[in-house]
Formats: C-alpha cells, sequence, structure tokens
C-alpha cells in the first residue's frame, strides 16, 4: 500500500503549533477534540505526534540510567573542602 | 529527577555556614548537575570543572538566595550558565551563529513520517540506541539542547525551566517544542532502520 502523500494543509500547521500544549495537556477540551479528530484523519499527523511522545518517553527513561563515578564525588567534596564529611554511598 | 532524601535542607543553616548541611546540598544534587553538564558538554573533564564550579559559587553565594525559586532550580539555573559559557569560550562561532538563526516562532515542518513506536522494547535498550539518543542531543543548538534537558530531562516544570534560564515561559515552551521535533525526526531516521521489511 502507498502513503498517502502528506501536504502540509492549514490544519496540519495548525495542529503542529499545538502540539506542545496537547503532548503537556495544556490545552481546552475542545482544542484537544479538534487534534483527536485531525489525527484520526491524518495518518502523518498521528505518527508525528506518536512518536514525538515516544521520543519524549524514550529521554525521560535515559534520565534514569545516569550514575556519576565515585571518584567525581570524591573530587567534588575535596575542592569544596568538605572532604572530612565524605560518607561512603551505599 | 532529584532524590531529596530524609528531612528537607535548612536554608538558615546553609547560610550559616553550615558544612554539614552542605555535605547534604552537595549529595543531593551532584548527579542531576553532572548530569546535565555532562550532556550539555558531552565531555567528563568539562562536566566535572562545571560540576566543581557550579556548587562553590552556591557555597559562595547562598547569602544572596532569596529563595523566591527553589534551591535547586537556582542551582541548576548556575550551572546551565556555567556550561553556555564554557560553550561559548571553546566555540564562539557556534553561539553567534545560533543566534543569527531562525527566529524562536518558526517551527520546522516535520520530514520523517516512518511508525517506529511498534519496534520491540529491547530495540529502545540497546548501547548502540543509547548512544543514538545522546548524539541527537549533541546536534541541537544550545539553547534549545539547555531547554529540552532542564524539562525532559532532568523534569522541571515549563515555569522552573524558565525562572533557570530567565526566560518567559512561551519561549520555553517553543524552544522545547522545537527541540523535541528536532530529536523526533533525527531517532526517527535512526529507527525506521530498524523496522524489518514485511516478508
Amino acid at each position: 500500500m502507498s502513503k498517502p502523500k502528506h501536504t502540509h494543509d492549514i490544519s496540519c500547521k495548525q495542529l503542529l503549533a499545538s502540539i506542545g500544549d496537547y503532548i503537556e495537556g495544556d490545552i481546552s477540551p475542545e482544542v484537544c477534540q479538534e487534534i483527536e479528530r485531525h489525527i484520526a484523519g491524518c495518518e502523518h499527523c498521528r505518527v508525528v505526534v506518536d512518536t514525538l511522545n515516544k521520543t519524549i518517553t524514550l529521554y525521560h527513561a535515559s534520565a534514569q540510567d545516569s550514575e556519576v563515578p565515585a571518584t567525581v564525588r570524591g573530587r567534588l567534596f575535596q575542592v569544596l573542602k568538605l572532604d572530612d564529611l565524605l560518607e561512603k554511598k551505599s | 529527577m532529584i532524590n531529596q532524601a530524609e528531612s528537607p535542607l535548612s536554608l538558615e543553616a546553609l547560610r550559616a555556614g553550615d558544612r554539614t548541611e552542605f555535605a547534604r546540598l552537595v549529595d543531593i544534587y551532584y548527579t542531576p548537575i553532572y548530569r546535565l553538564a555532562l550532556k550539555m558538554l558531552a565531555n567528563e573533564q568539562d562536566a566535572e570543572d562545571v560540576l566543581q564550579t557550579t556548587f562553590l559559587k552556591a557555597i559562595q553565594n547562598i547569602h544572596e538566595f532569596e529563595g523566591r525559586s527553589s534551591l535547586s532550580t537556582w542551582l541548576y539555573r548556575i550551572a546551565a550558565n556555567e556550561a553556555l559559557m564554557l560553550l561559548r569560550r571553546k566555540r564562539p562561532q557556534v553561539s553567534i551563529d545560533q543566534e543569527a538563526e531562525e527566529p524562536d516562532d518558526s517551527l520546522p515542518m516535520p520530514e520523517q513520517f516512518t511508525d517506529w513506536c511498534c519496534l520491540p522494547e529491547q530495540e529502545f535498550a540497546t548501547l548502540e540506541a543509547k548512544k543514538q539518543l545522546d548524539q541527537a542531543i549533541q546536534k541541537l543548538p544550545e539553547k534549545l539542547r539547555v531547554v529540552f534537558l532542564l524539562r525532559d530531562i532532568e523534569g522541571l516544570s515549563i515555569k522552573e525551566t524558565s525562572e533557570a534560564l530567565n526566560l518567559t515561559e512561551t519561549a520555553v515552551k517553543t524552544r522545547l517544542l522545537r527541540a523535541r521535533l528536532a530529536l523526533r525526526e533525527q531517532l526517527s531516521i535512526y529507527f525506521s532502520e530498524r523496522i524489518l521489511p514485511e516478508p
């Protein structure tokens, strides 16, 4: 099946301008309904919204992976002259 | 994404120079501050420099902290400024070019329309995928990158992000959307290639 040709009509542009507030949930119920009606009939905008949400979810998850090397913490306490208070982290 | 353990920090104790309270402050905030700096700068030594400078400045200037924003927002503000200054010292021509870039209110139209959400979850958890996420952040202009990191990695609200960067909430929202759309484009290119053709 060939993909529908995506032309950026005014509705798609309007959706793009509102997509940030839509994702943040910072939008009136009326505008939210309008956006969802548009997405239901526009495959490309549906993909943009879904992959944008997925992009944000992936980055949120990536923040949980961060670990700072213990040596960085040790040097930080040293520079701040707090090394006598440096306790081992569990 | 700050893990504030145990009892809340005492601003009075910090202002009075209580070293034990400073040690608690450092332990609560050093991970998010280092993460912000590392993702801004993509260089471990530079990130450590920003981390150390941020807390040195915090200790020196704690008496100036008026409590209009939260302590974490204040620390993020110091760290973001330090990281941006370091970037501009290292690559002054980049920031000048970016200032002259397209105006804040223009949004790039999407170009990638493959739905890669259907990929198996393990595709998103590979080391290569994580590297792609980090590389995509580095391709963002600095002024978009810092907004994205504070809002979507560090979990600040729009208001807190605007306070940390001294921007209006409207400017934060616009930059955030531009950053998210740019990252979506880049991730779409990478993950689209992982979709196996139907037999």
